[in-house]
């Protein structure tokens, strides 16, 4: 456990640290929040509180802010985030269907982490790559005309 | 551009990367190495080249030759035959029955466009500021600074008749006047890179293909206006366009075209970026502008309008990121020529992100006024496949649906409204003969629900209850005066809400249900889906003469509700069907069959529970 907790107050090192570069900015909390998410993952609330004493910002208006964009999550991710574009132009080139074949596939529905915390699957609003609607994102990958159970599987199984 | 011979041009636009052109692009520097041939040719990665669905593509100098669909295979005979022996290789050239076309600019998918916010995109590196500054780059920056009064930038703004590309057409010199005139002891300029409606990506393929001029675009602005301060704000999702621009800005001030005292004018200038954090609200510029400050991206009413009372307190500008594309030009070419394209009142060129079910979906820019039909068949090259064209979606979820009969209007802001659909930041979603329109209205009102700030109730509570009607309508529960009801909620929605997005919200319902009432009506009455897209509304039927009786679709069925035996074939009870499709595509002798419709059996199932199944009763 020891290590845990040492790695923990080394990411809270970080974040402090990016808190201090970023002080001369006007109201970067955004930024901030963006920074601890990809330290931490997700927005727990005790990385709210460290980050309301660190800015001085009241805690209730950081929750306000991390519950108003899509962005933010306070729940744990897989490593992993698979995200379907539920934007219009893969709504009408079946992206429904993608969202079934995919659930399937992992066995978790939007929202959900794979039991073995490998992928959290969630949908967004276009990722502007719409010509190749339907279309997922796992990071900064975009995989474009996914139209049969076997593509799917073909990419997900290069996740490891 | 080059001392070399060829220049081979990669699109590195998100739908050629997605199709592996950074594969292509590596193989390209393996296979020139093979051959020696590195000094002979330059590789550049272009922003996208806007056919995105040929991708991956590339152009090579200096003929201007066009290779489409190209593979990693394909590099070497490029490399050998093309390159060396000086015989382009025909076969990945774009071919139809009569012609093969070699020149990119021969491509009919380009006959009709006029690039103006593209015009590099596609054709430079966006990353080399130099090259930028050969097509003429910030030259209209120095024209502007060093020849020009802030009133003199406005006035030819107006000659120019340029109006907002980001969904409303506000002319833009206005609110550059206003601000200009407006003595704040600190001003700012913004460029609203949020681009929320889903299904357009103009914004995204100008900042990643030819970011310096979005730079210089707002740079003029800011200069017009007095601002010395400019904030890109750009969505999260973008995160190659955040860092091009970031690496604009950085080439920018270390060659001196910002920062202090620009081409000795007295003008100083800097920028910075703020990312987005996924709300479409935060596109209207109040939200934007709070988004900014660090707080949530609720709107507030206007006025103050951003002029007056913008971020911190200071007169502000939001301008959309096409918008800024356009203003280089303007200044290097003159007002009078970009006011003599387009139409009297909508000027100039618009890009509109093309896709759906339409043969060539990708970038396109053509003057406003170009019809409907030459965007959608002409430069979209039609349908795909054998189907009909059934309606088009544009301004995205505040917008409308046009139908077969408007193909003949021509697209500028005042049309598209009168005809109840509206230019937004130009998504033009083609659909064909099986969609369903009361599904696609359900869809973009389910998008403003869940996107709702919940400041104002209309918007919060009212767009609720017509998504309740909806669902109900296509789950089979509608009543009659449903359509009635949506058309009253859908008005005052409009009228009642304070921001754009509750009062547009309610278009895709009025217009589907302006130009498709019947399908609403039998959706409603006959408990009927036409294109068998809603599940309630259609059924799975096994045809008993071409059922060899094989039980696949008995064994795939989830809920086991398919029986039968080999003699006496297999039959789906309907009323325990979920409509999951499994026995559809199993089927090996295609016997099964989608008929529109709720089965008899599921109606008198449904009658005879009734309460019991019907959430909706209460409503
Ligand atoms: C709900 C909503 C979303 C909007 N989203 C965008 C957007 O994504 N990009 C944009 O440029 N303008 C958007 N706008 C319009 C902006 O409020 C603003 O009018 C525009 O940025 C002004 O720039 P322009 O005059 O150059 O068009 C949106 C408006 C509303 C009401
Ligand atoms: S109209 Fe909707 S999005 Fe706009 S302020 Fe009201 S609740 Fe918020
Ligand atoms: S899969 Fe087709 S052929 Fe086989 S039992 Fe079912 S309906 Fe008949
Ligand atoms: S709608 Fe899916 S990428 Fe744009």
């Amino acid at each position: 456990m020891a290590s845990v907790a040492q790695d923990q107050s080394r990411v809270y090192d970080t974040l402090a640290e990016a808190i201090e570069e970023r002080k001369d900015l006007r109201n970067p909390l955004i930024e901030v929040l963006r920074i601890a998410q990809e330290l931490f993952g997700y927005l727990p609330i005790e990385v709210q509180e460290f980050i309301a004493e660190k800015m001085n910002i009241p805690a209730s208006k950081i929750y306000g802010v991390v519950t108003f964009y899509n962005f933010f999550t306070m729940k744990p991710r897989g490593k992993f985030t698979l995200n379907v574009c539920m934007g219009t132009a893969c709504f009408v080139k079946g992206a429904p269907k993608l969202v079934q074949m995919i659930s399937d596939y992992l066995g978790v529905g939007i929202g959900e982490t794979t039991e073995d915390g490998l992928f959290t699957m969630s949908a967004v609003r276009c990722v502007g790559a719409c010509s190749l609607a339907p279309v997922f994102v796992i990071g900064e990958d975009a995989f474009g005309r996914i139209d049969t159970k076997d593509k799917v599987k073909e990419i997900l199984d290069r996740y490891e | 551009m080059s001392l070399k011979h060829i220049d081979l041009l990669i699109c590195c636009g998100s739908g050629c990367i997605s199709a592996g052109a950074l594969k292509i692009k590596e193989r390209f520097h393996e296979v020139l190495r093979e051959h020696k041939a590195t000094n002979e040719v330059n590789i550049i990665e272009t922003g996208c080249m806007g056919p995105c669905d040929y991708g991956p593509v590339m152009v090579i100098y200096p003929e201007g030759i066009f290779y489409q669909h190209v593979t990693p295979e394909d590099v070497e005979e490029i490399v050998s035959e093309h390159f060396i022996k000086g015989r382009p290789v025909t076969r990945l050239m774009l071919q139809n029955e009569e012609k093969t076309f070699s020149i990119q600019k021969d491509v009919p998918f380009y006959q009709k466009q006029i690039k103006v916010a593209l015009e590099n995109c596609g054709y430079i590196n966006p990353e080399s500021l130099d090259e930028y500054i050969a097509t003429g780059g910030y030259e209209a920056l120095g024209k502007v600074l060093t020849e020009m009064s802030p009133q003199d930038v406005i006035n030819e703004m107006k000659a120019s008749g340029l109006r907002g590309r980001g969904g409303g057409g506000f002319p833009t010199y206005i609110k550059w006047q206003m601000v200009h005139d407006n003595k704040g002891a600190e001003k700012y300029i913004i460029c609203n890179a949020d681009e929320g409606d889903p299904g357009a990506f103009m914004d995204r393929s100008i900042l990643e293909g030819d970011p310096h001029r979005i730079l210089e675009g707002m740079m003029i602005g800011a200069y017009a206006m007095g601002a010395n301060m400019g904030f890109f704000y750009i969505r999260a999702e973008y995160p190659l366009a955040i860092k091009r621009i970031k690496m604009a800005i950085a080439q920018a001030k270390e060659m001196g075209l910002m920062g202090e005292n620009i081409f000795d004018s007295g003008f100083c200038f800097d920028a910075e970026v703020r990312t987005g954090a996924g709300a479409f609200v935060c596109g209207e510029e109040t939200a934007l502008i709070h988004s900014i400050e660090g707080e949530r991206g609720n709107p507030t009413p206007k006025p103050p309008y951003p002029a007056v009372q913008g971020l911190w307190g200071m007169p502000t500008v939001v301008n959309n990121v096409e918008t800024f594309g356009n203003i280089p030009t303007i200044f290097r070419k003159g007002a009078k020529w970009f006011a003599s394209m387009g139409t009297e009142k909508s000027p100039g060129t618009k890009v509109f992100a093309l896709t759906g079910d339409v043969r060539n979906t990708g970038l396109v820019e053509v003057p406003m006024g170009t019809t409907l039909r030459e965007l959608i068949f002409d430069v979209g090259g039609g349908m795909i496949g054998d189907h009909k064209f059934k309606a088009v979606q544009l301004g995205g979820p505040s917008g409308g649906c046009l139908t077969v009969e408007h193909l003949d209007t021509g697209v500028d802001y005042e049309s598209l409204k009168e005809r109840g659909s509206m230019m937004g930041s130009g998504g033009v979603i083609v659909m064909n003969e099986e969609k369903c329109m009361v599904n696609v209205a359900k869809f973009f009102m389910d998008f403003c629900v869940e996107e709702s700030c919940g400041k104002c109730s209309p918007c919060r509570i009212g767009l609720k209850q017509m998504l309740a009607i909806l669902e109900r309508i296509t789950s089979g529960f509608g009543r009659e005066g449903d359509i009635e009801e949506l058309q009253r909620l859908g008005e005052s929605i409009s009228k009642l809400s304070l921001c754009g997005l509750g009062q547009t919200a309610p278009n895709p319902v009025l217009s589907t249900i302006r130009y498709f009432r019947d399908e609403y009506e039998a959706h409603i009455r006959d408990r009927s889906c036409a294109t068998k897209v809603c599940k309630d509304l259609m059924h799975y039927q096994i045809d008993k003469d071409r059922c060899i009786g094989c039980s696949l679709c008995a064994r795939n069925c989830p809920v086991k509700c398919i029986t039968g035996s080999r003699e006496e074939k297999y039959i789906i009870h309907q009323v325990d069907c979920i409509k999951c499709g499994n026995c559809y595509d199993v089927c090996p002798v295609k016997a099964i069959e989608k008929e529109p419709g709720m089965h008899p059996d599921t109606v008198a199932h449904r009658s005879e529970l009734g309460k019991a199944v019907n959430r909706y009763e209460d409503l």
